[in-house]
Protein backbone atom coordinates (compact mmCIF):
# COMPACT_ATOMS: atom_id res chain seq x y z
CA UNK A 1 0.00 0.00 0.00
CA UNK A 2 2.89 2.23 0.67
CA UNK A 3 4.61 1.94 -2.05
CA UNK A 4 1.41 2.13 -4.46
CA UNK A 5 1.22 5.62 -2.99
CA UNK A 6 5.08 6.26 -3.26
CA UNK A 7 4.66 5.28 -6.88
CA UNK A 8 1.50 7.03 -7.20
CA UNK A 9 3.48 10.50 -6.02
CA UNK A 10 6.92 10.13 -8.25
CA UNK A 11 4.79 9.49 -11.16
CA UNK A 12 2.69 12.59 -10.80
CA UNK A 13 5.90 14.25 -10.18
CA UNK A 14 7.42 12.84 -13.28
CA UNK A 15 4.02 13.89 -14.90
CA UNK A 16 3.94 17.65 -14.03
CA UNK A 17 8.40 17.55 -14.23
CA UNK A 18 7.62 17.03 -18.04
CA UNK A 19 4.32 19.15 -18.45
CA UNK A 20 6.78 22.02 -17.74
CA UNK A 21 9.45 20.80 -20.21
CA UNK A 22 7.33 21.27 -23.38
CA UNK A 23 8.40 24.86 -23.63
CA UNK A 24 8.66 26.83 -26.80
CA UNK A 25 10.55 30.41 -26.26
CA UNK A 26 11.42 33.42 -28.27
CA UNK A 27 13.41 36.92 -26.95
CA UNK A 28 12.50 38.28 -30.28
CA UNK A 29 9.15 38.01 -30.90
CA UNK A 30 7.28 40.96 -33.19
CA UNK A 31 4.64 42.64 -32.06
CA UNK A 32 2.82 45.53 -34.56
CA UNK A 33 0.18 47.74 -34.19
CA UNK A 34 -1.13 49.95 -36.32
CA UNK A 35 -3.95 53.32 -35.98
CA UNK A 36 -6.11 54.31 -38.99
CA UNK A 37 -7.33 57.93 -38.56
CA UNK A 38 -8.46 60.94 -41.27
CA UNK A 39 -5.46 62.78 -40.94
CA UNK A 40 -2.36 60.13 -40.64
CA UNK A 41 -1.47 56.35 -40.10
CA UNK A 42 0.71 55.61 -37.08
CA UNK A 43 2.55 52.18 -36.93
CA UNK A 44 4.70 50.64 -34.76
CA UNK A 45 6.59 47.44 -34.16
CA UNK A 46 8.26 45.99 -31.20
CA UNK A 47 10.92 43.24 -32.45
CA UNK A 48 11.72 42.52 -28.86
CA UNK A 49 8.82 40.37 -27.60
CA UNK A 50 9.26 37.63 -25.33
CA UNK A 51 6.81 34.70 -25.35
CA UNK A 52 6.82 31.41 -23.93
CA UNK A 53 4.12 28.75 -24.78
CA UNK A 54 3.76 25.52 -22.90
CA UNK A 55 2.59 22.59 -25.65
CA UNK A 56 1.29 20.34 -23.15
CA UNK A 57 -1.50 22.62 -21.26
CA UNK A 58 -1.17 25.46 -23.75
CA UNK A 59 0.05 28.06 -21.60
CA UNK A 60 0.97 30.80 -23.22
CA UNK A 61 2.00 34.10 -22.12
CA UNK A 62 3.66 37.50 -23.75
CA UNK A 63 5.54 40.56 -22.04
CA UNK A 64 7.18 43.56 -23.79
CA UNK A 65 8.69 46.69 -22.99
CA UNK A 66 6.73 49.72 -24.23
CA UNK A 67 9.21 51.54 -24.94
CA UNK A 68 11.09 49.03 -27.37
CA UNK A 69 7.97 49.92 -30.14
CA UNK A 70 10.02 51.95 -32.68
CA UNK A 71 7.91 54.52 -34.92
CA UNK A 72 9.12 56.34 -38.09
CA UNK A 73 9.33 59.53 -36.19
CA UNK A 74 11.47 59.85 -32.84
CA UNK A 75 9.45 62.33 -31.68
CA UNK A 76 6.36 60.15 -31.96
CA UNK A 77 7.97 57.70 -29.60
CA UNK A 78 8.54 60.09 -27.54
CA UNK A 79 5.37 60.84 -27.30
CA UNK A 80 3.90 57.31 -27.11
CA UNK A 81 5.86 56.79 -24.25
CA UNK A 82 5.68 59.77 -23.03
CA UNK A 83 2.20 60.69 -22.83
CA UNK A 84 -0.02 58.07 -24.17
CA UNK A 85 0.60 54.90 -22.36
CA UNK A 86 3.06 56.74 -19.83
CA UNK A 87 5.73 53.97 -20.20
CA UNK A 88 7.52 55.63 -16.98
CA UNK A 89 4.82 54.25 -15.28
CA UNK A 90 4.09 51.56 -16.83
CA UNK A 91 7.17 49.97 -18.22
CA UNK A 92 5.69 46.79 -19.77
CA UNK A 93 2.56 45.22 -21.49
CA UNK A 94 1.60 41.43 -21.26
CA UNK A 95 -0.60 38.89 -21.64
CA UNK A 96 -1.11 35.67 -19.90
CA UNK A 97 -3.24 32.76 -21.31
CA UNK A 98 -4.32 29.38 -22.98
CA UNK A 99 -4.30 28.14 -26.53
CA UNK A 100 -7.69 26.68 -26.03
CA UNK A 101 -7.16 23.88 -28.71
CA UNK A 102 -4.02 22.57 -27.96
CA UNK A 103 -4.24 19.16 -28.11
CA UNK A 104 -4.78 19.24 -31.54
CA UNK A 105 -1.48 20.25 -32.28
CA UNK A 106 0.90 17.55 -33.70
CA UNK A 107 4.41 19.13 -33.27
CA UNK A 108 6.47 16.29 -35.03
CA UNK A 109 3.81 16.93 -38.47
CA UNK A 110 4.44 20.14 -40.36
CA UNK A 111 1.01 21.84 -40.88
CA UNK A 112 -0.69 24.60 -39.74
CA UNK A 113 -3.71 24.89 -37.00
CA UNK A 114 -6.03 27.46 -36.25
CA UNK A 115 -6.65 28.42 -32.68
CA UNK A 116 -7.90 30.53 -29.97
CA UNK A 117 -5.91 32.04 -27.55
CA UNK A 118 -7.89 33.70 -24.40
CA UNK A 119 -6.78 35.19 -21.22
CA UNK A 120 -6.29 38.20 -19.69
CA UNK A 121 -4.41 41.08 -21.65
CA UNK A 122 -2.75 44.18 -19.73
CA UNK A 123 -1.37 47.19 -20.80
CA UNK A 124 -1.23 50.42 -18.39
CA UNK A 125 -1.70 48.35 -15.48
CA UNK A 126 -5.65 47.30 -16.78
CA UNK A 127 -6.08 43.69 -17.21
CA UNK A 128 -9.36 42.83 -19.69
CA UNK A 129 -10.31 39.11 -20.72
CA UNK A 130 -9.61 38.69 -24.45
CA UNK A 131 -10.63 35.90 -26.71
CA UNK A 132 -8.78 35.90 -29.82
CA UNK A 133 -8.44 33.89 -33.01
CA UNK A 134 -4.88 32.97 -34.55
CA UNK A 135 -2.56 30.36 -35.93
CA UNK A 136 -0.25 27.86 -34.98
CA UNK A 137 2.49 26.50 -37.43
CA UNK A 138 4.93 24.20 -36.94
CA UNK A 139 7.65 23.99 -39.35
CA UNK A 140 10.33 21.71 -38.42
CA UNK A 141 10.10 22.11 -34.57
CA UNK A 142 9.50 25.74 -35.07
CA UNK A 143 6.47 27.22 -34.10
CA UNK A 144 5.04 30.32 -35.06
CA UNK A 145 2.40 31.87 -33.93
CA UNK A 146 0.22 35.04 -35.39
CA UNK A 147 -3.17 36.56 -34.72
CA UNK A 148 -4.76 40.18 -35.73
CA UNK A 149 -6.60 41.43 -33.33
CA UNK A 150 -7.98 45.04 -32.40
CA UNK A 151 -7.60 46.90 -29.03
CA UNK A 152 -9.48 50.07 -27.65
CA UNK A 153 -7.32 52.98 -26.07
CA UNK A 154 -10.23 53.60 -24.00
CA UNK A 155 -10.29 50.00 -22.53
CA UNK A 156 -6.32 50.41 -21.21
CA UNK A 157 -6.57 53.89 -20.28
CA UNK A 158 -4.82 55.59 -22.76
CA UNK A 159 -6.62 58.85 -23.39
CA UNK A 160 -6.06 60.50 -26.58
CA UNK A 161 -6.52 64.27 -26.39
CA UNK A 162 -9.84 65.78 -28.15
CA UNK A 163 -7.28 67.76 -30.34
CA UNK A 164 -6.04 64.42 -31.85
CA UNK A 165 -8.94 62.56 -32.02
CA UNK A 166 -7.98 62.48 -36.29
CA UNK A 167 -4.58 61.52 -35.78
CA UNK A 168 -4.97 58.51 -33.61
CA UNK A 169 -7.61 56.10 -34.45
CA UNK A 170 -9.67 54.74 -30.97
CA UNK A 171 -8.84 51.07 -32.00
CA UNK A 172 -5.65 50.02 -32.89
CA UNK A 173 -4.37 46.74 -35.23
CA UNK A 174 -2.54 44.53 -33.05
CA UNK A 175 -0.81 42.36 -35.10
CA UNK A 176 1.34 39.01 -33.54
CA UNK A 177 4.14 37.16 -35.08
CA UNK A 178 6.34 35.11 -32.49
CA UNK A 179 8.50 32.58 -33.78
CA UNK A 180 8.99 29.92 -31.05
CA UNK A 181 11.44 27.52 -30.54
CA UNK A 182 11.78 24.36 -27.74
CA UNK A 183 13.97 25.66 -24.56
CA UNK B 1 -8.85 5.57 3.73
CA UNK B 2 -5.58 5.24 3.12
CA UNK B 3 -6.29 5.31 -0.94
CA UNK B 4 -8.70 8.70 0.08
CA UNK B 5 -5.36 10.39 1.50
CA UNK B 6 -3.34 9.31 -1.40
CA UNK B 7 -5.83 10.67 -3.79
CA UNK B 8 -6.35 13.54 -1.90
CA UNK B 9 -2.32 13.83 -2.10
CA UNK B 10 -1.92 13.43 -5.93
CA UNK B 11 -4.68 16.01 -6.71
CA UNK B 12 -2.79 18.64 -4.37
CA UNK B 13 0.39 17.37 -6.17
CA UNK B 14 -1.52 17.87 -9.41
CA UNK B 15 -2.68 21.70 -8.38
CA UNK B 16 0.42 22.43 -6.86
CA UNK B 17 1.95 21.21 -10.15
CA UNK B 18 -0.06 23.22 -12.82
CA UNK B 19 0.17 26.22 -10.56
CA UNK B 20 3.75 26.31 -10.36
CA UNK B 21 4.06 26.36 -14.13
CA UNK B 22 1.27 29.00 -14.63
CA UNK B 23 3.34 31.23 -11.84
CA UNK B 24 6.94 30.26 -13.81
CA UNK B 25 5.78 31.08 -17.50
CA UNK B 26 5.55 34.46 -16.74
CA UNK B 27 8.26 34.59 -14.22
CA UNK B 28 10.34 33.17 -16.43
CA UNK B 29 9.78 35.88 -19.28
CA UNK B 30 10.34 38.32 -16.73
CA UNK B 31 13.84 36.76 -16.56
CA UNK B 32 14.48 36.37 -19.98
CA UNK B 33 14.08 40.41 -20.22
CA UNK B 34 17.14 42.23 -20.83
CA UNK B 35 18.45 45.55 -19.20
CA UNK B 36 18.48 48.18 -21.96
CA UNK B 37 19.58 51.57 -21.15
CA UNK B 38 17.21 54.01 -21.03
CA UNK B 39 18.27 57.54 -21.64
CA UNK B 40 16.12 60.56 -20.42
CA UNK B 41 14.00 62.32 -23.02
CA UNK B 42 12.38 65.63 -23.11
CA UNK B 43 14.05 67.09 -19.89
CA UNK B 44 12.84 70.70 -21.72
CA UNK B 45 10.14 70.37 -24.26
CA UNK B 46 12.37 72.04 -26.68
CA UNK B 47 16.01 73.03 -27.88
CA UNK B 48 16.05 76.11 -25.70
CA UNK B 49 14.53 77.24 -22.13
CA UNK B 50 13.63 80.65 -23.17
CA UNK B 51 16.17 82.76 -24.86
CA UNK B 52 18.79 80.49 -24.04
CA UNK B 53 19.79 76.64 -24.99
CA UNK B 54 18.60 73.86 -23.35
CA UNK B 55 19.96 70.27 -23.62
CA UNK B 56 17.59 69.37 -25.49
CA UNK B 57 18.36 68.22 -29.17
CA UNK B 58 16.48 68.06 -32.22
CA UNK B 59 16.47 63.73 -32.65
CA UNK B 60 18.62 62.32 -35.73
CA UNK B 61 18.03 63.28 -38.96
CA UNK B 62 15.18 65.59 -37.56
CA UNK B 63 14.77 69.68 -38.51
CA UNK B 64 13.27 72.43 -36.12
CA UNK B 65 12.46 75.13 -37.67
CA UNK B 66 12.53 77.66 -35.10
CA UNK B 67 10.82 81.10 -35.00
CA UNK B 68 11.86 83.48 -32.72
CA UNK B 69 9.11 86.82 -31.67
CA UNK B 70 9.70 89.46 -29.56
CA UNK B 71 7.56 92.74 -29.37
CA UNK B 72 9.08 95.93 -28.41
CA UNK B 73 8.86 97.28 -24.35
CA UNK B 74 5.28 97.04 -22.76
CA UNK B 75 5.91 100.09 -20.84
CA UNK B 76 5.72 102.59 -24.43
CA UNK B 77 1.93 103.07 -23.57
CA UNK B 78 -0.68 103.39 -26.07
CA UNK B 79 1.01 104.92 -29.10
CA UNK B 80 3.20 102.25 -29.21
CA UNK B 81 0.35 100.15 -28.41
CA UNK B 82 2.50 98.65 -25.48
CA UNK B 83 5.21 97.57 -27.48
CA UNK B 84 2.95 95.46 -30.00
CA UNK B 85 3.99 97.59 -32.93
CA UNK B 86 7.03 96.47 -32.99
CA UNK B 87 9.49 93.81 -33.64
CA UNK B 88 12.36 91.63 -33.40
CA UNK B 89 12.86 88.53 -35.19
CA UNK B 90 15.01 85.33 -35.17
CA UNK B 91 14.39 82.17 -38.01
CA UNK B 92 16.41 79.46 -37.76
CA UNK B 93 16.83 75.95 -38.27
CA UNK B 94 18.20 73.39 -35.74
CA UNK B 95 18.96 69.82 -37.39
CA UNK B 96 19.82 66.31 -35.38
CA UNK B 97 23.03 64.87 -36.98
CA UNK B 98 22.84 61.88 -34.38
CA UNK B 99 22.26 61.37 -31.14
CA UNK B 100 24.86 63.63 -30.24
CA UNK B 101 25.26 66.78 -32.16
CA UNK B 102 23.18 69.30 -33.32
CA UNK B 103 23.97 71.81 -35.84
CA UNK B 104 22.19 75.26 -35.98
CA UNK B 105 21.74 78.33 -38.34
CA UNK B 106 19.79 81.34 -38.07
CA UNK B 107 18.83 84.78 -38.96
CA UNK B 108 17.74 87.65 -36.45
CA UNK B 109 16.93 91.61 -37.33
CA UNK B 110 18.25 92.38 -34.42
CA UNK B 111 21.89 94.04 -35.77
CA UNK B 112 21.04 91.61 -38.78
CA UNK B 113 23.04 88.86 -37.36
CA UNK B 114 23.85 85.75 -39.10
CA UNK B 115 24.75 82.76 -36.35
CA UNK B 116 25.52 79.85 -36.59
CA UNK B 117 26.56 76.83 -33.88
CA UNK B 118 26.97 73.32 -32.64
CA UNK B 119 25.78 71.42 -29.55
CA UNK B 120 27.36 68.16 -28.76
CA UNK B 121 26.04 65.94 -25.75
CA UNK B 122 29.04 64.96 -23.80
CA UNK B 123 27.21 63.03 -21.41
CA UNK B 124 23.39 61.95 -21.59
CA UNK B 125 21.31 61.75 -18.32
CA UNK B 126 20.24 57.64 -18.24
CA UNK B 127 19.19 54.60 -16.48
CA UNK B 128 19.10 51.02 -16.68
CA UNK B 129 22.79 49.99 -17.77
CA UNK B 130 23.86 52.02 -16.26
CA UNK B 131 23.26 55.56 -14.19
CA UNK B 132 24.01 58.91 -15.49
CA UNK B 133 22.45 61.40 -13.17
CA UNK B 134 23.18 64.47 -15.23
CA UNK B 135 22.92 65.26 -19.48
CA UNK B 136 26.36 67.91 -19.77
CA UNK B 137 26.33 69.10 -23.89
CA UNK B 138 28.92 71.61 -25.27
CA UNK B 139 27.79 74.73 -27.25
CA UNK B 140 29.83 76.66 -29.47
CA UNK B 141 28.77 79.53 -31.04
CA UNK B 142 29.36 81.92 -34.18
CA UNK B 143 27.61 85.40 -34.72
CA UNK B 144 28.42 87.45 -37.35
CA UNK B 145 26.93 91.32 -37.57
CA UNK B 146 25.44 92.48 -40.55
CA UNK B 147 24.45 95.99 -39.79
CA UNK B 148 26.46 98.22 -41.91
CA UNK B 149 27.15 101.00 -39.55
CA UNK B 150 27.91 97.52 -36.65
CA UNK B 151 32.04 98.63 -37.33
CA UNK B 152 33.43 101.75 -38.84
CA UNK B 153 34.36 102.04 -42.28
CA UNK B 154 38.21 100.90 -42.02
CA UNK B 155 37.58 97.72 -40.14
CA UNK B 156 37.70 94.17 -41.21
CA UNK B 157 35.07 91.57 -41.62
CA UNK B 158 36.31 89.54 -38.22
CA UNK B 159 35.81 92.71 -36.08
CA UNK B 160 32.11 92.09 -37.00
CA UNK B 161 32.44 88.77 -35.60
CA UNK B 162 32.04 87.48 -31.78
CA UNK B 163 32.12 83.72 -30.15
CA UNK B 164 30.02 81.86 -27.63
CA UNK B 165 30.93 79.09 -25.42
CA UNK B 166 28.61 77.61 -23.18
CA UNK B 167 28.41 74.15 -21.24
CA UNK B 168 24.61 72.75 -20.31
CA UNK B 169 24.58 70.92 -17.33
CA UNK B 170 20.93 69.99 -16.62
CA UNK B 171 19.25 67.22 -14.82
CA UNK B 172 15.88 66.11 -15.12
CA UNK B 173 15.15 65.53 -11.33
CA UNK B 174 11.11 64.27 -12.46
CA UNK B 175 8.84 64.35 -14.28
CA UNK B 176 7.68 67.75 -13.38
CA UNK B 177 10.78 69.69 -12.62
CA UNK B 178 13.96 70.30 -14.72
CA UNK B 179 17.01 72.01 -13.91
CA UNK B 180 20.17 73.43 -16.15
CA UNK B 181 23.00 75.55 -15.14
CA UNK B 182 24.62 77.02 -17.80
CA UNK B 183 28.52 78.47 -17.49
CA UNK B 184 29.45 80.66 -20.47
CA UNK B 185 31.94 82.51 -21.76
CA UNK B 186 30.95 85.60 -24.80
CA UNK B 187 33.94 87.00 -27.14
CA UNK B 188 33.13 89.95 -29.21
CA UNK B 189 36.52 90.47 -31.37
CA UNK B 190 35.31 94.19 -31.45
CA UNK B 191 34.40 95.18 -28.02
CA UNK B 192 31.45 98.19 -27.92
CA UNK B 193 33.91 101.08 -27.36
CA UNK B 194 37.34 100.74 -25.88
CA UNK B 195 36.41 100.73 -22.61
CA UNK B 196 35.13 97.90 -22.88
CA UNK B 197 35.97 94.16 -22.40
CA UNK B 198 36.21 92.07 -25.41
CA UNK B 199 35.34 88.63 -22.71
CA UNK B 200 32.55 88.38 -20.55
CA UNK B 201 31.28 85.26 -18.47
CA UNK B 202 28.16 84.58 -17.23
CA UNK B 203 25.88 82.00 -15.44
CA UNK B 204 23.14 81.05 -16.84
CA UNK B 205 20.58 79.06 -14.45
CA UNK B 206 17.45 77.94 -16.23
CA UNK B 207 14.40 75.41 -15.13
CA UNK B 208 11.25 74.06 -15.95
CA UNK B 209 8.35 72.78 -14.01
CA UNK B 210 5.94 70.67 -16.14
CA UNK B 211 2.56 71.30 -15.27
CA UNK B 212 0.38 68.77 -17.35
CA UNK B 213 1.63 66.62 -20.03
CA UNK B 214 1.52 69.59 -22.48
CA UNK B 215 2.58 72.50 -21.13
CA UNK B 216 5.23 73.59 -18.63
CA UNK B 217 6.11 77.20 -16.52
CA UNK B 218 9.71 78.05 -17.31
CA UNK B 219 12.29 80.49 -15.95
CA UNK B 220 16.00 81.53 -17.12
CA UNK B 221 18.30 84.14 -15.47
CA UNK B 222 22.10 84.85 -16.62
CA UNK B 223 24.44 86.43 -14.09
CA UNK B 224 27.05 88.45 -15.63
CA UNK B 225 30.26 88.36 -13.56
CA UNK B 226 31.38 90.96 -15.85
CA UNK B 227 29.29 93.13 -18.09
CA UNK B 228 29.73 96.48 -20.53
CA UNK B 229 30.91 100.01 -18.98
CA UNK B 230 29.56 101.93 -22.15
CA UNK B 231 25.79 101.54 -21.89
CA UNK B 232 23.30 100.41 -19.51
CA UNK B 233 22.62 96.70 -19.18
CA UNK B 234 21.05 94.04 -17.15
CA UNK B 235 21.42 90.53 -16.22
CA UNK B 236 18.46 88.62 -18.40
CA UNK B 237 15.69 87.16 -17.13
CA UNK B 238 13.00 85.14 -18.72
CA UNK B 239 9.33 83.73 -17.70
CA UNK B 240 7.05 81.93 -19.82
CA UNK B 241 5.06 79.01 -20.43
CA UNK B 242 5.28 76.22 -22.79
CA UNK B 243 3.02 74.44 -24.64
CA UNK B 244 3.61 71.25 -26.29
CA UNK B 245 1.05 70.47 -29.31
CA UNK B 246 3.09 67.16 -30.58
CA UNK B 247 4.83 68.72 -34.14
CA UNK B 248 5.23 72.45 -32.28
CA UNK B 249 5.99 73.81 -29.43
CA UNK B 250 4.74 77.18 -28.61
CA UNK B 251 6.71 78.82 -25.98
CA UNK B 252 5.16 82.38 -24.97
CA UNK B 253 7.25 84.51 -22.70
CA UNK B 254 8.09 87.70 -21.27
CA UNK B 255 11.81 88.83 -20.64
CA UNK B 256 13.95 92.01 -20.76
CA UNK B 257 16.00 90.64 -23.63
CA UNK B 258 15.23 92.44 -27.21
CA UNK B 259 17.39 90.00 -29.11
CA UNK B 260 17.33 86.17 -28.54
CA UNK B 261 20.71 84.69 -29.68
CA UNK B 262 23.27 84.00 -26.95
CA UNK B 263 26.36 86.50 -27.96
CA UNK B 264 23.23 89.79 -27.60
CA UNK B 265 21.25 88.48 -24.66
CA UNK B 266 24.00 87.65 -22.64
CA UNK B 267 25.61 91.38 -22.35
CA UNK B 268 23.26 93.88 -24.63
CA UNK B 269 20.28 92.80 -22.20
CA UNK B 270 18.88 96.57 -22.02
CA UNK B 271 15.70 96.08 -20.49
CA UNK B 272 14.93 97.10 -16.99
CA UNK B 273 12.59 94.44 -15.14
CA UNK B 274 11.95 97.44 -12.44
CA UNK B 275 10.48 99.74 -15.11
CA UNK B 276 8.77 98.00 -17.21
CA UNK B 277 11.38 97.39 -19.79
CA UNK B 278 9.94 94.38 -20.85
CA UNK B 279 9.07 92.62 -24.48
CA UNK B 280 6.39 89.84 -24.43
CA UNK B 281 7.40 87.47 -26.99
CA UNK B 282 6.80 83.68 -28.36
CA UNK B 283 9.01 81.03 -29.85
CA UNK B 284 7.38 78.63 -32.40
CA UNK B 285 9.63 75.28 -33.18
CA UNK B 286 7.96 73.27 -35.92
CA UNK B 287 9.60 69.83 -35.96
CA UNK B 288 10.03 68.00 -39.63
CA UNK B 289 11.30 64.30 -39.43
CA UNK B 290 13.26 62.98 -42.17
CA UNK B 291 13.74 59.16 -41.01
CA UNK B 292 12.04 56.74 -43.01
CA UNK B 293 11.49 53.07 -42.54
CA UNK B 294 11.52 51.18 -39.79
Amino acid sequence: MKMNKLILLFSILLISHAAFSQLYITRNGQIRFFSQAPLENIEAVNRQVNAALNTSNGEFAFRLLMRAFSFDKALMQEHFNDNFVESHKYPNAMFQGNVLNIEAINLNVNGQYNITVEGDLTIKDVTRKISEPGTLTVKDGVITGESVFKVSLADYNVNIPNRYIRNIAGEIEIFVNVELRER
Amino acid sequence: MRKFQSVILALLLLIWGGGASAQNLMDLLVEEEEVKAEFTTNTFFTTRVINGQSVENPYPNELIFVISHHFGQINQGAYQFWGLDQATIRLGFDYGVNDRLALSIGRSSYEKTYDGFLKYKLLRQQTGLKEVPLTVSWFSGIYIKGLKSAVPENYQFQDRLSFVHQLMIARKFSRSLSLQITPAWVHNNLASSASDPNDFFVLGLGGRLRLTNWVSASMEYFYRFNEPVSFQSYNALSLGFDFDTGGHVFQLHFTNSQPMFEKAFLTETRGNWLDGGIYFGFHISRVFSFKKGN
